[in-house]
């Protein structure tokens, strides 16, 4: 008897995780379709933080760091997506009746818009004076050229002596 | 109507920000005179501030009569007075020394106000929203100054702080969104509450935002595996730039971190959390290892104390993560003292490349035959790096490690093993501190090149008082003379050339003895705090009660 019950008490379980597994495929599928721009979040972010790591040229670090911050943006914007909702101004005399949109999301978006230009403009600036100085904004070429220069001799002695302290 | 304090305390650097190139149109030289009285007006409303604070506790003032739960509110508490004091000493300390080192120019001045007024927002701000944009006002205006040598390496350093410190702040930013999607408000004081009410500690929303705020804190803080941009950037930084952030720019977002987790998180959420705590525990101890081993190996002495920031702010989260009140308060107080010991190492290093050309530990050898009083307090200082007890770097230390051992005391074993690695730790700067006292007073003794030269530079009697004081024993004696003999600047020429020509016109004498001053000055502050352990304790009292009730 007991182990009946148990039995049946195991099934449940069992039939319930079969059911949620059902709908996980079916709202992995939802989430493609509805929430597409919570996945253009994720994808956004993703591809802005490969590229900042991957690619060796300052300015396209400089692109990939820009993706990364508008995907933080797609963010906010999409959460304070109210369907049905109006703008939070109510004119003088009128019902405040209805569904309003909560502003200060798109406030912190406008701020971080600002903060994140003024980001590039001064990364860009110092781009501009890295290639006024040794002409190149890959960073493979730039650290040979420090090296040669002598701005980064820690390096390889850290790293293991790999090219050796020459320079003395 | 105090509390006004606080927004004029923001306003006043950020507003003079913009006298200097404004100025700069009509006079050459206004960039220094608007940033010396601009920190000196701040320090005087920091002292108004503190005394507030000391007098009537935490005070606040809603930003533009919007009431807090909405608008934007600034906040004077115990803690971030105590940080506020710090960016006011130490921005206002630093000025004489730009003043000879450089770097020159109205924009400099600029750049130099909108660091101190936006270190001074992240220090008084109580909302998470308006912090990140004081974050990256700290984190935009430190990019220009690093790279306002106009060179292309410290261009290089900047720009790969600045990707780094933009990932960072972004993270915080999407920390904080997830935040506000979880609550619906962004006020600390208010957020706290409603992270109880509308969501709980265990909700995965507000995990998430804990763990990308402090992901995002670690970057800006440079703790182990993230700390790659640090060293670069303070090596590269002209000097005078690498004494303020080094003091600073860390050490502000390490208070961001300790006012996010107890103020907003609060410790509740941190003991229901333990899978975060150990992470942060982990990489604590690896930042506190690794920064030590790392600046162990160095010979460039500004590199040296760069790393050596790695290791010591891996203490400050590990204080954080341990979640007790001793070790807060260790935590703390190491915040400070850490800030006031690399203000004062980094200036002494300056003071040294300046005067000497050396920047290397070996070109530095017998530095306190040449330079008695700013070796003497570079290695005070670094003793206080290591710990030595009359220091406030001891306090700090000990604080840290008694909390470690203390949480160990109901099981686990993370505590012992901070503990150990602190231990471990402090070993490693005792060997590169050694290391630099060997260099300073016990290096040069067989070499005749520099103190030959010092011969013909000094005058007879003093140069044998000199001589027998190193012959006798190494140094300590010497430093003796040396301050009998008068300012420092005179004994000053030898050791090597100034690489810089025309700036060594203001390293004799008048000039440099200003800075020198404040070095000896912090030196002496730093073992003072020492001594005052219990008013520390007293001070931060109320902040630990309040967060740990």
């Amino acid at each position: 008897m007991t182990v009946a019950l148990d039995a049946a008490a195991g099934s449940v379980p069992v039939l319930a995780s079969a059911l949620a597994s059902g709908t996980a495929t079916a709202s992995a599928f939802d989430v493609l379709t509805t929430r597409h721009s919570y996945v253009a979040f994720a994808l956004l972010l993703c591809i802005g933080i490969y590229m900042m790591i991957a690619n060796p040229h300052l300015v396209k670090k400089i692109i990939g760091l820009n993706l990364f911050q508008t995907a933080i943006f797609l963010l906010f914007i999409t959460s304070a997506y109210v369907e049905g909702g109006a703008i939070p101004i109510v004119p003088e005399g009128a019902a405040e009746t209805g569904t309003f949109v909560s502003p200060l999301p798109h406030v912190i978006v406008l701020t971080a818009i600002v903060v994140g230009v003024s980001l590039t403009a001064v990364g860009l600036a110092l781009c501009i004076r890295i290639y006024d100085e040794y002409g190149t904004l890959r960073t493979d070429v730039l650290r040979e050229l420090l090296r040669d220069e002598g701005s980064l001799p820690q390096r390889p002695a850290i790293g293991g002596t790999d090219r050796g302290e020459t320079d003395e | 109507m105090s509390d006004v304090l606080l927004p004029v305390a923001v306003a006043v650097p950020i507003v003079a920000a913009t006298l200097p190139i404004a100025l700069g149109l009509k006079y050459e030289r206004a960039g220094w005179p608007v940033a010396a009285a601009a920190t000196t007006v701040l320090a005087g409303l920091t002292a108004a501030i503190g005394l507030e604070v000391a007098r009537d506790g935490a005070f606040s003032h809603a930003l533009g009569t919007y009431e807090p739960p909405i608008g934007i509110e600034l906040v004077a508490d115990e803690l971030s007075v105590a940080v506020l004091v710090l960016v006011a000493a130490v921005s206002l300390a630093t000025l004489p020394f730009a003043r000879v080192a450089g770097p020159r120019g109205n924009s400099f001045y600029s750049g130099y106000l909108l660091l101190v007024g936006g270190l001074t927002g992240l220090v008084l701000t109580g909302d998470l929203f308006n912090m990140f944009v004081f974050l990256e006002i700290v984190g935009i205006s430190t990019y220009a100054l690093i790279a306002a040598d106009r060179s292309g390496a410290s261009a290089y350093a900047s720009l790969k702080y600045l990707v780094v410190g933009t990932v960072g702040a972004s993270l915080y930013l999407l920390g904080v969104g997830y935040a506000f999607l979880a609550t619906g408000t962004l006020n600390m004081l208010d957020m706290q509450v409603q992270i109880v009410e509308q969501a709980s500690y265990a909700d995965p929303l507000i995990r998430a935002s804990y763990a990308l705020i402090v992901a995002g804190l670690g970057l800006k803080i440079a703790v182990f595996p993230i700390h790659a941009w640090q060293p670069d950037a303070y090596q590269r930084a002209p000097d005078a730039v690498t004494t303020i952030v080094a003091a600073l720019v860390s050490t502000a977002s390490a208070y961001a971190l300790i006012r996010v987790s107890y103020t907003v998180f609060t410790v509740d959420f941190l003991a229901a959390n333990d899978a975060i705590t150990t992470v942060m525990l982990t990489v604590a101890g690896a930042s506190i290892l690794a920064g030590s081993a790392l600046a162990a190996v160095q010979s460039d002495l500004k590199r040296m104390f760069a790393y050596s920031s790695v290791a010591q702010f891996g203490m400050i989260v590990a204080a954080v993560a341990l979640a007790n009140e001793t070790a807060l308060l260790g935590g703390i107080v190491h915040l400070i003292g850490h800030g006031l010991l690399k203000f004062g190492l980094f200036l002494g290093a300056g003071l040294l490349a300046l005067g000497y050309g050396a920047r290397e530990l070996d070109d530095l050898a017998s530095a306190a035959r040449s330079a008695p009083y700013t070796a003497g307090a570079i290695v005070l200082l670094g003793l206080g790096l290591v710990g030595i007890p009359p220091s406030i770097g001891f306090l700090g230390k000990w604080y840290i490690g008694v909390g470690a051992v203390e949480s160990s005391m109901g099981g686990g074993s993370a505590g012992i093993a901070i503990a150990a690695v602190i231990f471990v730790s402090t070993l490693f700067t005792l060997s590169y501190v050694a290391r630099v006292i060997e260099r300073f007073y016990f290096a040069g003794v067989g070499i005749p090149d520099g103190h030959g030269e010092g011969d013909e530079h000094g005058a007879a009697g003093h140069d044998d008082g000199d001589h027998a004081g190193v012959a006798a024993d190494g140094g300590r004696e010497s430093s003796a003379e040396g301050v009998a003999s008068g300012s420092e600047a005179e004994s000053d020429g030898p050791l090597t050339p100034v690489v810089d020509a025309p700036r060594s016109r203001f390293v004799p004498d008048r000039v440099s003895s200003a800075p020198l001053a404040i070095l000896i000055l912090a030196a002496l502050t730093t073992v003072a705090l020492g001594f005052g352990g219990y008013a520390l304790f007293e001070w931060f009292d109320p902040f630990l009660t309040e967060v740990f009730a």
